[in-house]
């Protein structure tokens, strides 16, 4: 494909796209108010039964989910309260993926877990409206780097991280499987949003093919990804337009920004372990205590209850941290570097351009032929490439703002929740013993 | 024994017409009606003050006083009678409590506030001269005179009133009872290892109860100190928070505003654990109290022990003294004895010699039974308002303790409720974004 306009859609820019039901799935999907990001709430609304990766041997299946039409206009409806650019409302999205259903394969040479792409469309570049494969992390590499080779200049959204140290992560268990899990569904969802990525066939032949045959590959390659490829680091770099030097700056910035963010939020997590820790055994004296009073024994036991309830609540509160919160800083970290790679990309594109140029001028400065074809479509190349960046960039400052607004409302929702259900429990325990109270108080007089 | 008759007058009625004065020892108790004295007498501890002055081996040194006001109840001829005060340092309410201890060993005495700060988390001062510190003594000081004024026996007592009413001599007065002595023997016979016979039940089972008490209370204040600890960390890191967010917001356009105010809210919310940590310390303090309650509890119940030693001992002394008369008059020896021994080796002593140690033994029989019967007495007697005042004190745990688990519980949700403040408005603040 070229970078030319994309088809279809006006603009890209909105949301993650909300999550599709699965006939099988028997939760039913939340409606939030945003845009359904946080893959939390996507995820568990699809993955059903699919929480432990099953020890069968999974097979690839295609089924066909049919979601009924007014479900899926809900979803769009949903997108009125964001953003008050005028392109995003008039967007309509054609084309819906998941990743759910992760699954444990074991064969003679490997184990390896494979999740369930499902993918609804409307567009004609795909033969029917539905599909369902199965694929593992690999699959989703390989799809990355044929965007990334095919539409070099673009920006391609990150995949979580590829290499885990044996001994220190168990690649197989439920928390890591489900935050990797999330993290590729948000990579796809972002690729299907992207107004040029989406019509990409490597993505079709990843969203369709049975067996997708890597070694293969598509004869697909474009002209101008093969020649930007080709762009060798011989060509001096030239000085930054302000425009992209700002946002090389941005990203530096940011990307520091997010490091200490995500050095905040571990520190609190290791923090509120320990507090949790010391909570427990103060609540434990408490009912130590309780045995060996009489009349005091209900009060202190009650205490006793409400601090067990405090620490749960602080135990589900730290896990949603660990959980959602961290991933998305991290994967915004390799996202920003994706970005910077791309900036460079634009930046050699630059240097053989002006390079090029410079050259031409000295050797036809006799003539006056005009300038060479070659520079001519360097310099095609060079301004398609700062306005797709230009384009991507907006997209994508969009896209992390709502990101972010999510994940720290979240995190505010995370806390708020729990300080009510630790303000629950005391307060039930204050009706309990304020009965006790009266109760003691009608004995005595008696 | 010369403190017969001391014992004698305290342990008369508290109503105070009984006003005998043996051994021009000073009357305990004040005229009145019987009712404590907290009925008839408005006492607070209002002030403390930093002092310096020079102390008894001529050096300077500074130390707090705390101003003592009182005021009478009952008008006076139509007209509302006005406060009194005086200032007291620490080591007079020691020496008032010393005194009453040792003049009403059977009752559990209140105790004062902790003379260091101990059970401190990291934050808190352990400094004596830091103000919060002289502040929650203060409070310590004046729940304690409350407790003594309140209490049905106690709030009689002449040198309390004196006390709060008599700024200067009042220390002399104390030291003319002649407590010191009895304070010294008390402490030696309670730290001594005794085995009794045949205590008390009941109050044998509340020392252990004792036991349990002090322990469990130390316990709970040590972890909850850990705690606190621990939850000022996790409150104060949040702080980072408003410092990340203000560096961001200055890069960003649009959610530069909302990362910013957020940013205040957690800076807000990092704060907080100040006034909350601070408010706990009531609650530590009121457990403290029962700390060094339970300690008192036991030294009720030492006393009994101790009372019921001396009685098995002077009835074993008399039983003895019984036997060695019987092998005098029949001649027949049944257990050993010098005497015995001397008889067989240098021969029986002459019958005027037996007829006086005889005698004599009829005369030390007389006595211990005199001894035993007194000595039972008291323990009877002793054992009996030990317990009355065993069960008075169980009852004002039972309440006491109660009203404190209901005001820790009301802290915790006021916590809670300002982390949902907070944390509802940093929300607000991240929706804007």
């Amino acid at each position: 494909m070229s970078v030319s306009a994309p088809r279809g859609l006006a603009s890209s820019g909105q949301k993650l796209i909300t999550e599709i039901l699965h006939p099988l799935s028997a939760a039913e999907e939340q409606l939030s108010p945003g845009p359904d990001v946080s893959s939390s709430s996507s995820s568990s609304s699809s993955v059903g039964g699919g929480k432990e990766p099953g020890l069968t041997n999974g097979t690839p299946v295609e089924m066909s989910n049919p979601a009924p039409a007014s479900q899926l206009l809900n979803r769009l409806q949903l997108d009125d309260d964001l953003d008050a650019d005028a392109q995003d409302l008039t967007e309509t999205r054609d084309l819906f993926v998941t990743v759910d259903d992760p699954k444990k394969h074991v064969s003679t040479m490997e184990t390896y877990i494979t999740y369930r792409v499902s993918t609804k469309t409307t567009r004609i570049e795909f033969d029917l409206p539905e599909y369902s494969v199965r694929r593992r992390y690999q699959d989703f590499d390989w799809l990355r780097t044929k965007l990334e080779d095919s539409q070099p200049t673009h920006l391609i959204p990150p995949l979580p991280e590829k290499f885990v140290m044996k001994g220190v992560v168990d690649r197989f268990s439920e928390d890591f499987v489900e935050t990797r899990m999330k993290a590729l569904d948000k990579f796809l969802k972002r690729v299907a949003d992207h107004p040029v990525l989406s019509f990409n066939p490597h993505l079709n032949a990843f969203l369709t093919a049975k067996d997708l045959n890597k070694r293969q590959g598509l004869a697909l390659l474009t002209k101008v990804g093969e020649s930007v490829k080709q762009v060798a680091g011989g060509y001096k770099l030239r000085p930054r337009p302000v425009e992209f030097c700002a946002m090389g700056e941005y990203l530096d910035t940011f990307s520091q920004k997010l490091g200490t963010l995500d050095r905040i939020a571990q520190r609190i997590l290791k923090e509120q372990s320990e507090y949790l820790t010391e909570l427990r055994e103060y609540g434990a004296v408490y009912s130590s205590w309780a045995g060996s009073e009489e009349q005091l024994q209900r009060p202190l036991e009650g205490v006793a209850g409400c601090v067990t309830t405090c620490c749960g609540a602080l135990e589900d509160a730290s896990e949603n941290m660990s959980q959602d919160f961290l991933p998305v800083l991290r994967e915004y970290v390799l996202y920003i570097e994706s970005m910077k790679n791309v900036l460079r990309k634009r930046d050699q594109t630059q240097a053989e351009y002006e390079g090029r140029l410079e050259a031409a001028i000295l050797h036809k400065q006799e003539d006056r032929t005009p300038i060479p074809v070659e520079v001519e479509r360097c310099q095609d190349k060079v301004e398609c490439f700062n306005a797709d960046l230009k384009a991507d960039w907006e997209r994508w400052q969009r896209n992390k703002r709502q990101d972010f607004k999510q994940l720290l409302t979240g995190m505010a929702d995370k806390n708020i929740n729990y300080y009510e259900k630790c303000q629950a429990a005391w307060e039930s325990l204050i009706t309990v013993l304020q009965d006790k109270q009266t109760e003691d108080k009608t004995s005595e007089t008696n | 024994m010369a403190e017969d008759g001391k014992e004698e007058s305290v342990a008369s009625s508290c109503d105070g017409s009984d006003r005998t004065e043996p051994d021009g020892s000073l009357n305990h108790t004040v005229p009145g009606d019987g009712s404590s004295l907290l009925r008839r007498m408005e006492i607070c501890v209002a002030e403390a003050e930093r002092r310096s002055g020079k102390n008894a081996v001529g050096m300077q040194e500074t130390f707090t006083v705390y101003l003592i006001e009182t005021r009478l109840l009952e008008s006076v001829d139509g007209r509302n009678p006005p406060p009194d005060s005086l200032w007291r340092r620490y080591s007079e309410f020691e020496l008032l409590r010393n005194y009453l201890i040792v003049t009403y060993p059977f009752i559990v005495m209140p105790p004062l506030p902790e003379k260091r700060a101990e059970f401190v988390w990291h934050k808190l001062s352990a400094d004596n001269m830091d103000p919060d510190f002289v502040e929650r003594r203060r409070v310590g000081l004046e729940n304690f005179l409350l407790r003594v004024a309140s209490h049905p026996v106690l709030s009689n007592d002449k040198i309390l009133y004196h006390f709060l009413t008599k700024e200067h001599g009042w220390k002399e007065m104390v030291y003319e009872t002649e407590f010191q002595a009895k304070a010294d023997s008390r402490l030696r016979a309670l730290n001594a290892t005794f085995r009794v016979r045949s205590p008390n039940k009941p109050l044998m089972e509340t020392k252990h109860y004792s036991d349990e008490l002090q322990s469990h209370t130390s316990q709970l204040l040590r972890a909850r100190t850990r705690v606190a600890d621990r939850l000022y960390a996790v409150y104060k890191v949040h702080g980072n928070y408003g410092r990340v967010f203000s560096e961001w917001s200055a890069i960003e356009k649009e959610m530069g505003d909302g990362l910013q105010s957020a940013g205040h809210h957690m800076d807000a919310y990092a704060a907080s654990i100040d006034d909350i940590l601070e408010e706990e310390e009531h609650y530590a303090d009121q457990l403290k109290e029962y700390l060094f309650y339970a300690e008192a509890l036991r030294a009720v119940c030492r006393k009994h022990e101790l009372t019921q030693f001396e009685l098995e001992m002077a009835s074993q002394d008399l039983v003895s003294k019984k036997q060695q008369r019987e092998e005098l008059a029949t001649g027949i020896v049944r257990t050993f004895s010098f005497k015995g021994m001397t008889n067989k080796l240098f021969g029986q002593e002459a019958p005027e010699q037996r007829e006086a140690r005889l005698n004599l033994l009829e005369e030390l029989i007389a006595e211990g039974e005199e001894a035993v019967k007194d000595k039972t007495a008291e323990c009877e007697e002793y054992v009996e308002r030990a317990w009355a005042d065993v069960l008075r004190f169980k009852d004002q745990k039972d309440k006491d303790l109660q009203e404190a688990l209901i005001n820790y519980a009301h802290m915790q949700i006021s916590m809670c409720k300002k982390g949902i403040q907070i944390w509802s408005n940093a929300r607000e603040c991240f929706l804007k974004m």
